[in-house]
This record gives structure tokens, C-alpha cells and sequence, in this order.
């Protein structure tokens, strides 16, 4: 074996660094799920009757569904009866009132994950929600976010201070039977961020949510709301880390965005799952539903993802276009190596007169990684004059790997526009030869390769985030330059 | 002391022996054309000095200012001053020429022990050295050879040089697929180059370019061996009788003819 083959093999194998266990106290529920459980889980969060209803009904339909087969993904059959669907940090009764406090060990948790939850030690600019297993334990800058009318913070507090709000938004973007592991997560989610932006109102700080799987054989069901009123804007990050062990844990998420009339939501995430060891053992199945509606005029919404790490990836976040120019965007870099599978992408349905959307997904394989793209353009008759661009890529690191493409199109009227791009390139030994000969050693080079692949979707990450996800690429900024 | 010194080299591809037995020194200031037919191992001689990995050493030895050349990494070769002029410069969608070319020239700073440039300073550095080879300043924000023409790759290349700042530069086949006003620009950039402390071995089949790049010695290459040497007029004598007048079979020349 040559050693440009030796370095992008090295590349893709480097450790996942996040993988330890924080020795804390859990108050968790026995395994298993019936509507006992529902029952419990809504109790232990102290929940209105109509809360309680709403995940029963979302569990009975579930009982009827059968879990969907049609990704380009494989893995033995889940037992959900198996699993843990409750565990937080044993604390003082009612959780934290105030960061102050929180158990030390999970600060230092937190800490070693480079997110401090002390606000004097906390990046300018960010807010943070941490959720850690099941439940939301800190929430910084809140009175900050307050005082502007923004609420941030758990979902759990949401329904307890603002349940008018929490019911008038929840599952009108995601039904609770939208699909199987949406209608799983309505009934047993059990907490997640909750944000409010109030009318007019321009978030001045990056939100941002650090979930944490922490104890062993639980399941993580957060559930994410996010309601920008009419012309207010908020950014919104989203990250995500879990310990080694090398049975699998299921995460099926949910969340929801809900843009009015010239509103803008911004959300990016930086997925970092432990993705399971080389030989394909472990690792979180990541299988998520993630939607906006536009519902405004001029709205936009825009998701941007770096998905690193989980054994398998089932996730697609997509915009509903309802209001009339309103714009769904999608970025996308999906990195799968060892034995880890991808099937990712976004559906863009548009509505609404003059709608647009772009696409740009790139997919990097490398192991015996399999990445798929799986797009849906979905043009309504009524939406006369609308556009969309889409454009996948695919980069391929050695000769194990595979990448695959499923775009697909549907157009209804006959004013409007579509474009589909899509290329598949490998790292070739000759490039790496040639930066080698150039003094750039191989393993820059890899890197160089790689970031300048990712590079249009590292662009539209917050400043912070970009710096995390290059990180995580193992590479080193381009554009210093030029 | 030689800056080169190739002793009874040979390499392998495969299982065939392209380099049988390779012996030339190059000193510090000179220009040493390799000239012969396709085949000849010409290329593979620049590419062995390279390290390129696809070839196997299997004799001899190449003393590079008085280091074992062939036991270094092709990078710590570049970074001590080896630089090969690409026959065919390697394309790298979505790396920026200039992101690369600093990346190769902070690299080779650092090896040196020397402080790596800051962007202000070495775009200065570039704009200097980009009018040597009249290149269009939209080339540097493009892709590394991406979509470039042949002519505007093979200048890219001596841009690189000029920028890089090699001891000993060995340019493969620079001339192939370049118009004649290509070639004067990218024969002056390498002109001016030309100094007292830098060396250059220049890799032709064609005598044309050494009209341009004149060199102080000039060896014919016949299937992996140097069969004669001399001064710039050897060049001139092959000109006028081709290979073949040296007993050399040329493929390229035998296919013209039928």
C-alpha cells in the first residue's frame, strides 16, 4: 500500500475524541414502552391533560406503523422494547433553577466538550441550551433574551410558562403522524429547545443547543420549536455528541420551524454522533425528522448541516414553501467512513407564488462508508414562477466506499424552473503526489482536498460552528487568502 | 561540491526496467538539457527525482547537496528545494491556486526555519512575480489547474517556480502543447529565473525550446541510458539529423514517416 493511501486512510480513521462517560446519578425508567410509560414520562414533567392526550394519540398511531425500509441503509431489527425512554441527572428536586446549580460533574461534562455552560466563560454571542439524556439541564443568557421578548430554553419550562404558545405550534409543521420515528418521538419525547421571537425582533445572539447522550441503552427523543414571528430573524445552532459503547442507541428527534411573514430562521447543525468503532460495532442510529414551513411572504429558512458522525444517518430536513417568494435553502456536508451510512438530504415542496430553493449537498465516503442523497423537488401547480437549483457532489476516498444519488423531481405548472447538477470525483494519488511536491505533506493535503470540497457549505456556517466543523474535517481554513 | 550528483541509477515500473544505469552531476548555476525520443526514460528520470511513488529504485544513488536524495519524502525533497515542472500539472477542483500556493510556500519557510508569510506579504511576493510570467491575476483565484488551458497550466507552473523558489528545478517537457508566443513567455519567466545559485535540468524532445532556454550541457536519453553528451550544439546536431543520426529509434519520428 502506497503511502498517499495510507494517509486517506488515516484521515478517515481518526478517533472520535468525545466519547467518554460522565459517572452521574440517573433517575431513569425501566425499559420498555407502553402507555404506562407515556403516562410516566408526562407526569415526571408535571404536563397539561392535553399534552398527555396529544402522546397518547401520536403512540396509538405509532402501534399501527411499521418502520420505513426504503432508505439506502441496513441494520438489524430494533427492539423497542429495549430501550430506555426516560433517564435525567439525579438533582435537586424540580432540576436547576439556575446555572449556579447544576451538578458540577455535568459542568465539567460540558466543559470537556468545549461548551461552557458559565456564562461569564461563554463564547460572546451564543446562547446555549444543554440537554443532556433526557432532559434540558442549563440555559444561558436568558434574562438577557428576555428583556427582548425571545423565549429560549427548554421545552419542558415552554409548556410549563408558555403552553398557549407550545400548543398552537406543536406538530403543525411535523404531525404526529407525519412518519414512524416522528409519531415515536410525539409520544415519548422528553425535552428539547423551545424559541420564541417575538415580532419584528432581530435575535442579537447565535441560539444554540448541545444535546449529549450520556447513559447507557436510553433513547434520546428531543423535540426543537421554533416560531419566528412576522419580519424577526434568529440563528440557531445545533450540536450534538454521545459516549463510546459498542451497542447501538437510538436518537429520533424532531423539530419543527415555523417562519411568518418576512421572518428568517437560520439553523445550522454540527451532527457528531458516535459513529460506532472501525470494525462497524456501536454507534447512534440518528433518525430524524426535521421540517420548517415557510408560512409568510417572503420567508426564508435555511438549514445548513455538517453530519460527521452516527452509525446511520436518516435525516432530511426540508422546507414547506406556503408563502408567496418565500426561499428554502439546504447545505449540506455528510462525511461517512468505517462502516457508517448516510441516507440524507431535503424535500423543498413549493406553494406559494415565485418560491425558491437551492440545494447544494456533498457527500464524502470513505472507509467503507456508504452516502446517500436523497432529494425531493416537489413544484405545486400553484406555484407559478418558482425556482429551484440543486446540486450534489460526491467525494470518494479510496475504493471501498460508495456514494449514491436519488434526486427526485416533480413539477406541476409550467412556469417554473429546475436545475439538477451532480458530480462524483475520488482523491486521486497524482493530486496528492503533486501537493507533495510541492512541500504540502500528504496528510494537508487530504485535508486541503476535502475542505476545498465542503468549502460552499462551510460558507454558511456561523463563524464558531465553521471553526468546529473544519475541526471535525481535520482540516485547516481556506480563504485566509484571496 | 555538485549540487546533483546521479550515480548508475535504475528504476523499475511494474516489472520493466525504464532507468539502466543513470549517471550525471549538475552544478549550482548550470542548465542541463535532457533531450530523447518517447520511451526513453526521460520522464521517469524526473519523476525518480520527484519520488514519485509508482517507480521503484532498484540501483545506484542520487547525492543532492550532499544528501541521500532518495531516502527523503517527496515533500522534504520540495522543501529542500527540489521542484518538478509537471508534464501534466494535476487539476484540484475547489483549492484555490493562491490558498495552494501559500500552503507549499509556508511549508517550505517553515522547513527552512524561516517565519511563514502573512497574506499581505506574500501577495506582494506574488503580484512580483506574476508580471514575469504576464499571468492574468484571475488565474490565482480559480481552482489549481481547474479548467486552465494547456498553455495557462504549463506557465502555472513556472509561476509556482518563480514563487517557490526552488535550487534545482527540473521542468518535464514545459514546451508540450504550447504555442510559440506561450512558449517565449514561459522560456523568459524561466530565463529570468537563471541564476548562480539555482540549477535546472530541462527535459525535451524537441530542440525548438532549447532555441529559447539555452543550456550548458544537453545528454541524449536512448532507453534508459545517457548515450552522448556535450555542449548547447549537440542539441543543434540533432536538429538537423534527428535521433535517428545518432542510431536512436524515435517512435514519434518512425510514425511520421510512414
Amino acid at each position: 500500500m502506497n503511502d498517499s493511501t495510507n494517509t486517506i486512510e488515516t484521515f478517515a480513521n481518526q478517533e472520535y475524541k468525545w466519547g467518554f462517560v460522565t459517572d452521574i446519578e440517573a433517575d431513569a425508567i425501566p425499559r420498555g414502552l407502553n402507555e404506562g410509560v407515556i403516562r410516566l414520562i408526562s407526569a415526571k414533567k408535571q404536563e397539561p391533560e392535553w399534552l398527555l392526550e396529544w402522546r397518547l394519540k401520536a403512540f396509538r398511531h405509532w402501534q399501527t406503523m411499521k418502520e420505513p425500509t426504503w432508505a439506502n441503509v441496513h441494520y438489524p431489527p430494533i427492539d423497542y422494547q429495549d430501550i430506555i425512554y426516560y433517564s435525567s441527572p439525579k438533582s435537586k428536586k424540580g432540576g436547576p433553577k439556575s446555572l449556579g446549580e447544576i451538578d458540577p460533574e455535568l459542568l465539567k461534562t460540558y466543559a470537556k466538550l468545549g461548551i461552557p455552560l458559565k456564562e461569564q466563560e461563554i463564547l460572546a454571542g451564543v446562547a446555549v441550551d444543554a440537554v443532556f439524556d433526557s432532559v434540558s439541564v442549563g440555559t444561558t443568557f436568558k434574562e438577557k433574551l428576555k428583556a427582548m421578548g425571545i423565549i429560549f430554553g427548554s421545552f419542558s419550562e415552554a409548556v410549563q410558562e408558555h403552553p398557549d404558545l407550545v400548543r398552537q405550534y406543536l406538530g403543525s409543521v411535523v404531525p404526529s403522524s407525519d412518519n414512524f420515528f416522528a409519531a415515536l418521538n410525539s409520544a415519548v419525547f422528553s425535552d428539547g429547545s423551545f424559541c420564541y421571537v417575538p415580532k419584528g425582533v432581530r435575535c442579537p445572539m447565535e441560539l444554540s443547543t448541545y444535546f449529549r447522550i450520556n447513559a447507557k441503552d436510553t433513547g434520546q427523543f428531543e423535540r426543537t420549536l421554533i416560531v419566528a414571528d412576522e419580519g424577526a430573524y434568529v440563528s440557531y445552532l445545533e450540536g450534538c455528541t454521545a459516549p463510546m459503547r459498542d451497542t447501538n442507541q437510538l436518537h429520533a428527534a424532531v423539530v419543527e420551524l415555523v417562519a411568518l411573514d418576512n421572518a428568517q430562521i437560520k439553523y445550522s447543525t454540527v451532527q457528531n454522533w458516535y459513529p460506532g468503532d472501525k470494525d462497524g460495532k456501536g454507534g447512534i442510529y440518528n433518525f430524524v425528522t426535521k421540517r420548517g414551513a415557510c408560512r409568510g411572504v417572503n420567508s426564508k429558512i435555511s438549514w445548513t448541516q455538517v453530519e460527521t458522525g452516527s452509525a446511520i444517518t436518516w435525516k432530511y430536513p426540508s422546507c414547506l414553501l406556503m408563502g408567496d417568494n418565500s426561499v428554502g435553502e439546504f447545505y449540506s456536508v455528510a462525511l461517512t467512513n468505517n462502516w457508517q451510512q448516510a441516507d440524507t438530504g431535503t424535500k423543498m415542496i413549493h406553494i406559494g407564488k415565485n418560491t425558491t430553493s437551492t440545494i447544494v449537498s456533498k457527500g464524502i465516503s470513505a472507509g467503507h462508508g456508504q452516502n446517500t442523497y436523497r432529494g425531493g423537488v416537489k413544484i405545486l401547480k400553484s406555484a407559478a414562477g418558482a425556482r429551484n437549483y440543486s446540486q450534489c457532489d460526491s467525494l470518494l476516498l479510496g475504493d471501498k466506499c460508495g456514494a449514491h444519488t436519488f434526486p427526485y423531481l416533480e413539477v406541476k405548472n409550467t412556469s417554473s424552473q429546475v436545475e439538477h447538477e451532480a458530480s462524483t470525483s475520488k482523491i486521486g494519488e497524482d493530486q496528492i503526489f503533486y501537493c507533495r511536491q510541492r512541500g504540502i505533506s500528504s496528510e494537508d493535503a487530504v485535508s486541503m482536498i476535502v475542505h476545498g470540497f465542503c468549502k460552499q457549505v462551510f460558507r454558511e456556517l456561523p463563524m464558531e460552528f465553521a471553526v468546529e466543523a473544519q475541526k471535525l474535517l481535520g482540516v485547516s481554513l481556506e480563504g485566509s487568502v484571496g | 561540491m555538485a549540487l546533483l550528483e546521479i550515480k548508475d541509477l535504475h528504476a523499475t515500473v511494474g516489472d520493466r526496467e525504464i532507468l539502466k544505469g543513470i549517471s550525471l552531476t549538475v552544478n549550482s548555476g548550470e542548465v542541463h538539457a535532457i533531450m530523447g525520443p518517447n520511451g526513453s526514460g526521460k520522464s521517469t528520470l524526473a519523476q525518480v527525482l520527484a519520488g514519485r511513488e509508482l517507480y521503484v529504485v532498484t540501483g545506484g544513488k542520487v547525492i543532492y547537496d550532499g544528501k541521500d536524495l532518495l531516502a527523503m519524502l517527496p515533500e522534504d525533497r520540495a522543501r529542500e528545494g527540489v521542484f518538478l515542472a509537471f508534464q501534466y500539472p494535476v487539476e484540484i477542483p475547489g483549492v484555490s491556486n493562491m490558498y495552494f500556493l501559500k500552503a507549499a510556500l509556508n511549508a517550505i519557510r517553515k522547513h527552512r526555519g524561516l517565519e511563514e508569510l502573512d497574506a499581505m506579504d506574500f501577495l506582494a511576493l506574488v503580484k512580483d512575480r506574476m508580471n514575469l510570467l504576464e499571468m492574468d491575476q484571475a488565474l490565482l483565484n480559480r481552482a489549481v489547474n481547474a479548467g486552465f488551458s494547456g498553455g495557462e497550466k504549463k506557465r502555472n507552473e513556472i509561476f509556482q517556480m518563480a514563487v517557490l523558489e526552488p535550487r534545482l528545478a527540473i521542468l518535464d517537457e514545459t514546451d508540450s502543447g504550447l504555442d510559440i508566443d506561450a512558449l517565449r513567455t514561459v522560456a523568459a519567466g524561466v530565463n529570468a529565473l537563471r541564476s548562480p545559485q539555482r540549477a535546472m535540468i530541462v527535459v525535451t524532445h524537441y530542440q525548438r525550446l532549447l532555441n529559447y532556454i539555452v543550456p550548458d550541457y544537453v545528454h541524449v536519453l536512448a532507453e534508459g541510458r545517457i548515450v552522448k553528451s556535450g555542449g548547447k550544439e549537440l542539441a543543434l546536431e540533432l536538429e538537423e539529423s534527428g535521433y535517428a543520426g545518432l542510431g536512436i529509434e524515435d517512435e514519434e519520428e518512425a510514425v511520421g514517416k510512414v
